[in-house]
């Protein structure tokens, strides 16, 4: 299981949880897992996040993977200039 | 993907400053930009725009344009796809509108005929019914509950309840409490920040070619940051197959953003569909002010408490960007990097995407966190000046460095504020004395850097040179970048090396040059791309020694056995081996395909000297300093332009630079007559530092720094006025005008 920080503009969205805790080796899994258990998230999610995994900001690879002891932090997708 | 530590020392090519491969195009006119094409038969384009800020599009009257002699086509709305949403639907209501012009500017027609002239008479003679609506253009005024509405049902599920429906996007992050913060502090520092609307200001008006026949097949040429992108939307707003359309990009003259996005190529493939002709369109000075994307306009309020050592002890901002008609202002960017400098127990920010009748915005070098920077900076330096703090020790006891936590969540890997903090601290313009009437500002500032969708392909020539494609737009000398990592890798001169951006048929998807990311991605590519042909010339050595080809190695264009296991063979030279590789397996190729995920952020900081008269109120900049991090300058006198350039702009944003809007909500300064950016004899010299801390995620450690050099401008720049004139400058820009309203409010 990894746990997984969400901004706190998210957290009305889940009973005022500050992270969520859901199942994945993966980013790709971890956001199918967060849509699947939090499914208030899904919208969220779906107008697109970046995912930063131990300080590397993974802004579209679903397939970096992810260890249980990883840091976690979910973000708005970025998009430069 | 990881850094490699043997690259990051002894470099033979990167680091150096050759002459870049497309300086003799450019400074001879041979470099073809995007109105520079042209094709047999070619008609030209011109297009009706809306002249209200709002109104209901009742009735679209072409039929005077089409029976004028010479106009061969004749486009509305109806002519394109229908059913599109999300970020396409929104696209092409902004390439063409549907039932409402939502802006001053907007595009409702256009036309195709023999000659420009004819095109734009006949634009004339199309009569538009409008039913004009209530507009409003200022954020604020945007947000108040009797505001007109833009767009009913276009925010999405991050908008709490209870907020006027123009609030489309909202972000909210922090740590800690802010409310125990404040009240450790000794001072607390809270004030509100205005910036305008302000342009690219690239010198290249939007261009394009295009063709599309009846059978779905098209080619366009244009000048872009993204010409995959370019491809995809266009397919989808013209309904036809992506692959069916292949799409050149021109040399750009400038984007800084601003091309990162499509304005006018469906409209000319629209217009070539049905008259079966290429068809041109070139955006004149006015329509890329009045309907291209410039930054957000902002409303800003942050407060900042510190203790008497310049511990800062809360930080809260909250900051409302006008995006025009459309969602998509950077609010969680400006809002996550307003703090991000800084490890802080206490932090809480929240982002407000706003909706207004103005064109929409786009993004415009690290899209939110120079405004961002203006408000937080400017209260740290109010701050210090209260509490007879350095600001420099003021920024460097609170850095963010490695292992704190960044104020929107993470953990910070290795960073360079502290580096770059030192470097300015050491730098003699830090120390030099100031004259009077002069003041001084310090400001830093962060941005995040990309990496992205990322195709390269490497051919290696008979004689030993190597051609490299890649398909990321050439916007600030990556050409002579890539040449040199490739040169490094291969261990061939940089002259040998010829880089080309390659065409959407040519290589496999790329993402935008935007985010900083061209030297970091399309520099990684290029490196995988050489080390795969590297891998290849090996086992051309191995097979003709007779040896395995792990006991081949390569060194400095030589393939040589790797210890006296491997026998004694003379080494064979890239020439020699790429001399015979038709006979001896076929031609020698490298690609790498992938998407890096490891650019590294990247800190600044600015010193600026400013004196400002205060009689007339004319400020100048008299010195500056840019300090950077770069994580590893690929060709420093590039990078050292990305500095300077980014200062110039900040330099223009600060002083000068706005849109105006009249109270019909039009836009009153549509050219550069009246929207005033800087000429070189407003600019001092800019020195430069450029600082070096490895981005662990790349080979050769390179950072993005295309971005980051224009956070720091605005802020410090405010920070010098406003220690010139002795009152704080809470509004952009700091015109003649402003300033002796402040000194007047001051003497009142």
């Amino acid at each position: 299981m990894v746990e997984v920080a969400l901004w706190s503009g998210l957290r009305p969205l889940v009973d005022g949880r500050a992270s969520v805790t859901v199942a994945g080796r993966t980013v790709g899994q971890i956001l199918d897992a967060i849509r699947r258990d939090y499914p208030a998230l899904a919208p969220t999610l779906d107008a697109g996040v970046s995912v930063v995994v131990d300080g590397r900001v993974i802004a579209s690879s679903l397939t970096e993977p992810v260890a249980e002891d990883s840091e976690v932090v979910l973000m708005m997708r970025l998009k430069g200039g | 993907m990881a850094l490699d530590s043997s690259k990051t020392k002894d470099f033979k090519y990167v680091g150096t400053r050759p002459n870049r491969p497309d300086g003799l195009d450019k400074v001879t006119g041979r470099a073809k930009f995007g109105a520079d094409a042209t094709a047999p038969g070619m008609l030209y384009a011109a297009v009706k725009r809306s002249p209200h800020a709002h109104a209901r599009i009742v009735k679209i009257d072409t039929s005077k344009a089409e029976a004028m002699a010479g106009v061969k086509a004749v486009v509305t709305r109806a002519d394109f796809a229908t059913g599109l949403e999300g970020e396409f639907g929104a696209i092409l209501e902004n390439v063409m509108a549907g039932d409402k012009a939502l802006y001053d500017g907007h595009a409702v027609a256009a036309v195709a005929a023999t000659s420009a002239l004819i095109a734009r008479d006949a634009v004339k003679t199309i009569e538009v019914e409008y039913e004009i609506l209530p507009h409003v253009t200022d954020v604020d005024k945007a947000m108040e509950p009797d505001a007109p509405v833009i767009r009913a049902g276009t925010a999405d599920a991050s908008v709490p309840e209870g907020l006027h429906p123009n609030v489309v996007r909202y972000y909210e992050s922090g740590h800690g409490d802010v409310d125990d913060g404040f009240a450790d502090a000794d001072l607390v520092v809270e004030d509100h920040f205005v910036t305008e609307a302000t342009h690219q200001g690239y010198i290249e008006p939007h261009a394009c070619l295009g063709t599309l026949g009846a059978d779905g097949k098209g080619e366009l040429w244009c000048c872009t940051q993204g010409h995959w992108y370019v491809q995809k939307v266009c397919a989808a707003c013209l309904g036809i197959e992506t692959s069916q359309l292949r799409v050149t990009a021109s040399e750009i003259g400038g984007g800084f953003g601003g091309k990162t996005t499509v304005f006018i190529e469906p409209v000319a493939l629209a217009l070539s569909r049905k008259a079966n002709r290429p068809v041109k369109l070139v955006m004149t000075r006015s329509e890329v002010f009045r309907a291209t994307g410039p930054t957000s306009s902002t409303s800003m309020d942050v407060k900042i408490g510190m203790k008497v050592d310049g511990t800062i002890t809360a930080a809260q901002g909250v900051f409302r960007l006008q995006g025009g008609a459309f969602p998509g202002a950077p609010c969680e960017m400006t809002a996550m990097c307003a703090f991000a400098p800084y490890d802080l127990k206490n932090v809480h920010q929240v982002g407000y995407d706003v909706m207004s009748n103005r064109p929409k915005q786009a993004a415009y070098r690290a899209p939110g966190s120079p405004m961002a920077a203006f408000a937080v900076e400017s209260v740290i330096d109010e701050l210090c000046n209260q509490l007879g703090l350095d600001p420099v020790e003021v920024r460097l006891k609170n850095a963010s460095r490695e292992g704190t936590r960044a104020s929107f969540g993470p953990t910070w890997p290795q960073i360079g504020l502290v580096e770059t903090l030192e470097a300015v601290k050491a730098h003699p313009h830090y120390a030099a004395p100031l004259k009077p009437g002069q003041g001084r500002g310090i400001s830093c500032g962060f941005w995040f850097n990309h990496g992205g969708e990322t195709a390269v392909s490497l051919a290696l020539s008979e004689d030993g040179s190597a051609q490299v494609a890649v398909g990321t737009p050439d916007i600030g000398g990556s050409r002579a970048s890539m040449a040199l990592m490739a040169a490094e890798v291969l261990g061939i001169p940089y002259e040998d090396i010829r880089v080309t951006i390659a065409d959407t048929a040519t290589l496999g998807y790329n993402e935008i040059s935007h985010g900083s990311r061209v030297t970091y991605a399309s520099g990684l590519a290029t490196i995988k791309a050489a080390e795969d042909a590297v891998q290849k010339l090996c086992a051309r050595a191995a097979a003709k020694w007779g040896i395995p080809e792990d006991a081949v190695y390569w060194e400095d264009g030589y393939a040589k056995p790797s210890g006296p296991n491997a026998g004694d063979h003379e080494p064979l030279h890239i020439k020699e081996i790429t001399a015979s590789m038709g006979a001896t397996g076929g031609p020698i190729c490298g690609h790498f395909e992938a998407t890096p995920e490891g650019a590294g952020v990247s800190f600044a900081a600015h010193i600026v000297d400013a004196e400002v008269d205060q009689e007339t109120g004319k400020t100048d900049v008299v010195r500056y300093t840019v300090v950077q991090d770069a994580g590893k300058a690929i060709h420093p006198t590039y990078v050292e332009g990305q500095f300077q350039g980014g200062a110039a702009q900040g330099i223009g944003w600060a002083l000068n630079e706005e849109y105006i809007y009249g109270e019909d909500g039009r836009l009153q300064n549509a050219g550069f007559l009246d929207y005033r950016i800087p000429v070189a004899s407003d600019l001092p010299m800019i020195d430069t530092v450029i600082v070096e801390v490895p981005n662990p995620g790349h080979p050769f450690g390179v950072r993005g720094v295309g971005e980051t050099s224009i956070c720091p401008p605005l802020a410090a720049i405010a920070n010098a006025v406003s220690n010139a004139v002795g009152v704080r400058m809470r509004q952009l820009p700091m015109r003649p005008s402003r300033i002796l309203e402040a000194l007047d409010d001051q003497d009142g």
